[in-house]
């Protein structure tokens, strides 16, 4: 970067150096694709996420017409699918179970590593962590460059591997081997490739944004003074840094058995379609899955720990209270996070655990839903008493509070070995954990979109339109998910490309695979009011009369609108408590961080 | 417009940017090397049969080790070297470092070659052939080598007992060949681990390598600009150089002596 005052090279400076001048950047380039301002790259990261969430979701679309309609091609989509992927794929328009496989492995990659951890960390990470605790910029702007560009080709290399001979990744999101490596596709090892993309672009982010808070702080801002929001982030990005490298030297070797023909996860002895495998043996498949898991159940609390905080924003914003209990959310943030890296072996009950490390992880998983159950409570709490605005964000951040709860009791009997037998990879546990990130994460993540939409593009997203879009949402979300549970308990198993109709212990349930067609098409239809609102408002939505439209305390609201490079026209000094609403004797019922306190 | 605290320390952490980037991602790097040694454990706790030990020349090994901690020496000094102000003498000790890590990784390249013209050969004889490649024909192949029908002793020894074996020149018809591989990640589990952790190692080290090369380099003419910003890239790069050698440390070990 250019220098402005590059003539004083002594090292006694009392700030930071002057070739490290942060100019604005300039020509088209540097603005909007390699750009190293936070906040272009939180809306870079928040753009593709969205878009990878749309695809996740055509692909679950394509999969429950499947179910609902086993062995009927699919409308419309058929026969471009066959033209795109072939006929032994999608012969007929017909989805083939192996096609069917790579939509769902697909499918949750996708919604996971894609589209909702980018969305919640990479963009209103990124996007809001630095206004918030009132830095310019994060710590390293040109590693959060390097960060999306690694995600943005991490992405492209899973989407080609729809293309590649054998279709994508079959072997679910898990990947569990031997079937990741039996399973004779190329997909497999794109997968590989591009979760090692997604796997650095996510260390890189989350140690930029850790660096940013403890570094980066306005004079004032203690800890005890940052908005929940940026605990919340600081505490998923110290999940991301320290699980995801188990999983990186996983995927290495996997990668090695797929490439080098090692066995790290094949057993001696394993037979593939009858045959004795020609493999050198000696491996564990449950090694993958120790490693694998002691990345994903931390990932859990990477999708809702931002969830949590974009909705504490919210409500404590549109009850015009503080939250209840600040500090019992932070500590609250800190046990989880400390206590989801003990709990992962309770997704493996069914590998032939002993019941003495079962016991031991039945223990952890029952401790980790107090502090949930705490957060939920304090949250549930704010609401008491608070004169309540329902705008759009709102109605998604109060209808959060259920739907996660829902997602997770429903979790608790699947922590018991002994009841998690019963319902282990059925569709219990899809309707679960979808209770806890679709209608819980995503409802959020609306929210957060809908509340700074007026920060970011300087107008307000229409609020009829927000409003079809929450009623739709909602209803057809729990359609969908709800008759899940049923299904489930009668033992419908995941996975099963025919919608389990030669295998079900229960046939009369098979009447909800329509429903639940029914319901996710309604919930394609909801969306289309988002998206078209999303782009309209953009230029055309009602223009914002102040900096500070919804009356917030926290400094993301001082900034200009939109924020400039730099962010902050002024330098930021905090002086009190995020949530600072409706203090008696003060002029107006919101007090801003950075408001002096009067003499 | 400056983002703060990129040399200067921050008052209440002690620390400037970097560092704390640094040292995030070194958290990161052991749990990386920690996953790894963790599937070594299981691995190995899991295994049937005779485990391999005593494959790798503890005598190189042990070199390589002195040659990476002497490296570790001369990073400390190139930075103490920066702190007193004197850029020849900093250049003099980066440069030594940057030469005992790429004598490092030709020490390593060397034992990877010799793994990869060391052969195994089973026979449908029961007899097992273990040496490196003299000559292989479509008819015949010859290994320089141990030949026994006891496979246990080529499994479970010390670098010492395997030189103690009868050494000779084998020649195997091709038509009795049951199984033929070099010493490539899949002969075993013990191999796939080596060239595992080794290789991820050496990657560790090539990144080191290029970083140490542009500040000893084009970089260092930051010197004359920043004194004190360059002084802190010289102790960052030298904290991960200190943690690849660490986890050298581990490897020793955990691969040639265990």
């Amino acid at each position: 970067m250019a220098s402005s005052n590059a003539a004083t090279h002594s090292h006694a400076h009392d700030h930071a150096h002057a070739h490290d001048d942060h100019h604005a950047p300039t020509g088209f380039w540097t603005n909007y694709i390699f750009s190293t301002d936070h906040k272009v790259v939180g809306i870079q990261y928040g753009v593709t996420a969205l878009f990878f969430m749309l695809f996740g979701f055509g692909l679950m679309m394509m999969m429950r017409w499947q179910i609902a309609h086993p062995g009927e091609a699919l409308p419309v989509l058929g026969p471009l699918l066959e033209k795109l992927l072939g006929s032994n794929m999608a012969g007929k328009g017909i989805i083939s179970p192996d096609l069917y496989n790579s939509f769902g492995a697909m499918h949750g990659t996708i919604m996971v590593f894609l589209a909702i951890v980018p969305l919640a960390t990479g963009a209103f990470g990124n996007y809001l962590v630095p206004i918030q605790i009132g830095a310019i910029d994060m710590a390293f702007p040109k590693l959060n460059m390097a960060s999306f560009q690694l995600y943005f080709w991490g992405g492209v290399v899973m989407f080609t591997s729809f293309f590649v001979p054998g279709g994508a990744a079959q072997a679910g999101w898990t990947s569990y081997p031997p079937l990741a490596n039996a399973i004779p596709t190329d997909g497999q090892t794109y997968w590989l490739i591009g979760m090692v993309f997604l796997i650095s672009s996510s260390l890189l982010g989350s140690a930029n944004i850790i660096a940013t808070i403890i570094q980066l702080r306005a004079p004032g801002m203690t800890w005890m003074r940052m908005p929940f929001f940026v605990w919340s982030q600081f505490v998923a990005a110290f999940l991301l840094l320290l699980a995801f490298p188990p999983l990186e030297a996983a995927g290495v070797m996997q990668l090695m058995d797929k490439v080098f023909g090692t066995s790290f996860f094949l057993p001696t002895g394993l037979a593939v379609g009858g045959d004795l495998a020609n493999i050198s043996g000696g491996g564990s498949p449950l090694l993958w899955q120790h490693l694998f898991w002691f990345l994903a159940h931390p990932e859990v609390y990477v999708l809702i720990l931002p969830a949590l905080g974009i909705i504490s924003e919210i409500i404590a914003c549109n009850t015009r209270k503080p939250l209840w209990g600040y500090k019992t959310l932070v500590y609250s943030a800190l046990m989880l996070g400390f206590i989801s890296f003990i709990v992962w072996a309770h997704h493996m009950y069914m590998t032939g655990m002993s019941t003495k490390i079962a016991t031991f992880f039945q223990t952890t998983t029952m401790i980790i839903s107090i502090p949930s159950v705490i957060i939920l409570t304090c949250l549930l709490l704010s609401l008491w008493g608070g004169s309540i605005r329902f705008n759009t964000p709102m109605l998604f951040a109060t209808a959060f509070l259920p739907m996660f709860a829902i997602g997770g009791l429903t979790g608790l009997p699947l922590g018991f070995n002994y009841s998690d037998i019963h319902l282990h990879d059925t569709y219990y546990v899809i309707g679960h954990f979808h209770y806890v990130v679709a209608p819980g994460t995503i409802f959020a993540l609306f929210a957060g979109i809908y509340f700074w939409f007026p920060k970011v593009t300087g107008r307000h997203m229409n609020e009829f339109w927000g409003k079809v879009h929450f009623w739709g949402s909602l209803v057809f979300m729990n359609v969908i998910f709800m008759p899940m549970f049923s299904q489930g308990m009668g033992g419908m198993l995941r996975r099963m490309s025919d919608g389990g109709i030669n295998y079900l212990l229960r046939p009369e349930l098979l009447y909800m695979n329509k429903v639940i067609l029914y319901g996710a098409i309604g919930l394609a239809l909801a969306q289309i009011p988002f998206i078209i609102n999303f782009f309209q408002s953009i230029s055309g939505g009602k223009k914002v009369t102040s900096d500070n439209p919804w009356e917030a305390t926290t400094l993301d609201w001082q900034t200009p609108t939109p924020p400039g490079h730099g962010n902050f026209d002024r330098p930021m000094e905090v002086f009190r408590g995020p949530y600072e609403y409706s203090v008696p004797g003060h002029q107006t019922d919101f007090t801003p961080q950075n408001e002096k306190p009067k003499a | 417009m400056q983002i703060p605290y990129t040399s200067k320390p921050r008052p209440d952490t002690g620390l400037y940017n970097a560092k704390v980037g640094l040292w995030l991602f070194l958290a990161s790097e052991v749990m990386l090397f920690g996953g790894l040694f963790s599937a070594y454990i299981l691995l190995r706790t899991g295994h049937e049969g005779p485990w391999p030990r005593g494959w790798l020349s503890v005598p190189i090994g042990t070199f390589n080790t002195m040659v990476l901690i002497s490296s570790s020496i001369s990073a400390t000094m190139a930075w103490a070297a920066c702190k007193m102000g004197q850029f020849n003498r900093f250049k003099m000790f980066h440069g030594i470092t940057l030469l005992l890590a790429i004598l490092f990784l030709g020490v390593k390249s060397f034992e990877y070659r010799d793994k990869l013209t060391h052969y195994w050969v089973e026979t449908k004889s029961g007899v097992v052939a273990d040496g490196h490649l003299v000559k292989k024909t479509d008819t015949e192949v010859v290994l320089h080598g141990v030949r026994t029908s006891d496979a246990a002793v080529l499994y479970d020894r010390t670098s010492a007992d395997y030189k103690k074996l009868h050494h000779e020149e084998i020649t195997i018809p091709t038509a009795d060949i049951k199984k033929i591989s070099n010493y490539q990640p899949k002969l075993n589990i013990y191999l796939s681990l080596y060239w595992c952790i080794t290789g991820l190692h050496a990657l560790h080290l090539i990144g080191g390598i290029l970083v140490f090369g542009y500040l000893w380099g084009p970089g260092s003419s930051m010197w004359n600009r920043d004194r004190e910003r360059f002084t802190n890239r010289i102790e960052i790069a030298g904290l991960y150089w200190h943690f690849v050698d660490l986890v050298w440390v581990f490897v020793f070990p955990v691969l040639y002596l265990f």
